[in-house]
């Protein structure tokens, strides 16, 4: 007897639907286990993680603001990944955005400068995140090398550049040495929504950002090119359809939206510009991205319930002392899960008995 | 002379991990699967090295722990994109991630303890030729075992009836399996034998480079181990050299550092990764005329019956 797997006539739309939700059932089952192996009980700290975080005001702005970051590098990788380029550089470009947006920041400090600077830094950003994502993607489409190397060497690049700068040029004189910017005036900073809140207009910023994707890809050709490349691409060369130009266009996007998000952290959350200003958001995103089935809405409430197990790590942490690796583990193995229930979309297990032939059509 | 005696010993000391994670991933991409997870599997193998080592005392146990962790976290690779044929890329950066939380979790109770590092060879008469005699008769285990592995993985591949198996497979796997071979088993052995080298090579930091576990000690070894692959052109023997070059790269930039060359530290740091993209990118272009990658590179496949 054995497991095998057969392809199905056409893809199951039931399983694509439900696919996630099984796959964080899964993902829920195996944090328990996880929780009982670590000593600690395993209802107390999946109430921790998962109700406790959004059973209060403060925590509930802090899970849209964590989202922020999530669902705009999420979105950009959608494109990317629809379209079959490997961006997975995002945290590197995340940097880069920071870096370019704290640039005008650092500059005008301590002038006069108008309200011409925060919308200033959001547009540099977003032009260095798209410049060095472009990096990559010409590379993959001038000769060739892989875009998955090369974006993720450039991520420890970006790491090691902030790291210089505010050890160096940028680092505040006032700041007891610790390697930091000086904290930004306001007219560098992003508005809070809600007066002494936490969520602030980067959240709006990342809506928008969704609905946008969410027409790119229903309503315009652009979208409907995306689409076709990734899934058929042989349909695609048939269709007169650049290939070639469609990983620079979303290489551009998804590192556009990835800075956007950088500078969007440093001058809002963060405040000023420091080493380890991401625990990770490209990579996740990378998460959020495929949990979200690659659809705008579903990156949405992928980026929504990915923000809540960081917060939920967070309080885990401090009330049962759960160690913050374990989120990083909740989230890689959600992607298996994720990953692994995405394969029943397209193919159905089958027991074969390798004695007794077996030979009904297929169905 | 003494400079350069150590400056070659470190560049060793420096590719060895390069070239044992290198030489189980050219294996893997030689059956046609891309298991992108080579860091994650370094990064657990790194912290279950340490831990076994650090319990027992032994560099030899810690050494035999990454491997098991290793090929481990292979399995789940092997389960999801052989198994369940799901895309070999998405399921590589899932490994990774993982990976990364799990060595986490593994390593913190170790993080601070120090373990006496793996021993080198000391051969009276021969190790104390001036020059060569450490370089030859002076090194740690891993430095030989990683050699022996390369030159095991070039006679395997090239002289024996199972390389020649496991080639056809990464070429054509459909014609690999019309001829009767188990594509997908083969494949499962080329994904261990992948993950047990990538779990040795990351015991190889904490037990042998460095006597003590750091979180996110590989710093991206994996993924220029995954790079020496394709610079290699998938043939072991460049691969031999294009890790020597990458671990003098390493070095140099650890020594420039050394002699306040005023050049900012981070900027030499960024020189392995700068090094990474820049050797992609001219092999990539000099190979225009056509690919030497095995035909069948991260394709799923999944038998007719």
């Amino acid at each position: 007897m054995q497991l095998v797997l057969e392809k199905r006539a056409e893809r199951s739309g039931t399983i694509a639907l439900v696919s996630p939700l099984i796959a964080i059932g899964l993902t829920i089952l195996t944090m328990v286990i996880l929780f009982a192996i670590l000593g600690k009980n395993p209802l107390l700290a999946l109430h921790a993680y998962f109700i406790a975080p959004l059973t209060d005001g403060y925590s509930l702005q802090e899970i849209a603001v964590k989202a922020t970051p999530l669902v705009m590098i999420a979105i950009g990788l959608s494109l990317c990944y629809l379209a079959n380029a490997w961006n997975i550089g995002a945290e590197g470009q995340f940097l880069i955005g920071a870096v370019a947006g704290s640039w005008i920041a650092v500059r005008t400090q301590g002038t006069d400068a108008g309200a011409w600077v925060l919308p200033a830094m959001l547009v540099l950003a977003a032009a260095a995140g798209a410049l060095y994502a472009l990096i990559p993607a010409i590379c993959k489409v001038k000769f060739g090398a892989s875009e998955i190397l090369t974006s993720l060497m450039l991520v420890y690049v970006a790491d090691l550049f902030l790291d210089y700068l505010v050890r160096g040029p940028w680092r505040d004189p006032h700041g007891f040495n610790f390697p930091t910017t000086a904290e930004f005036d306001p007219v560098a900073t992003v508005p809070l929504l809600i007066e002494g809140g936490r969520l602030h207009l980067g959240s709006i910023i990342a809506l928008l950002v969704v609905a946008a994707a969410a027409i790119l890809l229903a309503r315009t050709i652009k979208g409907f090119e995306i689409r076709v490349v990734g899934a058929a691409p042989r349909a695609a060369r048939f269709g007169g359809f650049n290939a070639n130009q469609l990983v620079i266009l979303t290489f551009a996007v998804s590192g556009a939206l990835a800075g956007l998000a950088g500078v969007i952290e440093v001058a809002g959350p963060v405040g000023h510009l420091q080493p380890g200003i991401s625990p990770g958001y490209g990579f996740t995103a990378i998460i959020v991205a495929f949990l979200g089935r690659l659809n705008p809405l579903g990156i949405l409430i992928a980026g929504l319930f990915l923000a809540l197990t960081f917060i939920g790590g967070e309080q885990a942490q401090i009330a049962m002392k759960i160690p913050l690796d374990v989120t990083k583990v909740f989230q890689g193995i959600l992607l298996f899960y994720v990953l692994a229930c995405d394969s029943l979309i397209l193919y159905r297990f089958k027991l074969v008995f390798p004695n007794r032939q077996v030979t009904r059509g297929a169905g | 002379m003494e400079l350069v005696e150590a400056i070659i010993l470190s560049v060793l000391a420096a590719s060895t991990p390069l070239l044992i994670a290198a030489t189980g991933e050219l294996v893997t991409e030689r059956s046609g699967v891309l298991n992108l997870g080579v860091e994650g599997m370094m990064i657990v193998g790194a912290a279950c090295g340490f831990a076994g080592a650090w319990l027992t005392g032994s560099i030899f146990i810690g050494a035999l722990f990454g491997i098991v962790a290793g090929t481990m976290m292979s399995l789940i690779f092997a389960l999801m994109a052989l198994g369940l044929a799901v895309n070999q890329v998405a399921t590589g950066l899932a490994l990774t991630i993982l990976g990364v939380g799990l060595s986490g979790l593994i390593g913190a109770g170790f993080v601070g303890e120090r373990i006496t590092p793996a021993v080198h060879l000391f051969i009276p008469g021969l190790t104390d030729i001036p020059l060569v005699g450490r370089v030859l008769f002076g090194e740690d285990g891993f430095v030989y075992v990683s050699i022996a592995l390369v030159l095991g993985v070039w006679w395997f591949l090239y002289r024996t009836r199972a390389g020649l198996i496991l080639r056809a497979c990464g070429d054509n796997h459909v014609s690999a399996h019309a001829l009767g071979y188990p594509v997908l088993r083969i494949r499962t052995f080329a994904v261990m034998f992948g993950g047990a080298c990538a779990g040795l090579a990351g015991a190889y930091l904490p037990l042998a480079y460095t006597p003590f576990f750091i979180p996110g000690m590989t710093a991206g070894r994996g993924w220029i181990a995954l790079a020496l692959v394709v610079f290699s052109s998938w043939r072991p023997g460049r691969l031999v050299v294009g890790a020597y070059l990458f671990g003098a790269v390493t070095i140099l930039q650890l020594h420039a550092q050394g002699w306040g060359v005023g050049i900012p530290s981070q900027f030499m740091s960024a020189l392995p990764y700068l090094a990474t993209i820049i050797v992609l990118v001219l092999l990539s272009r000099a190979r225009s005329g056509g690919s030497t990658a095995p035909a069948a590179l991260g394709t799923v496949f999944v038998p007719d019956r």
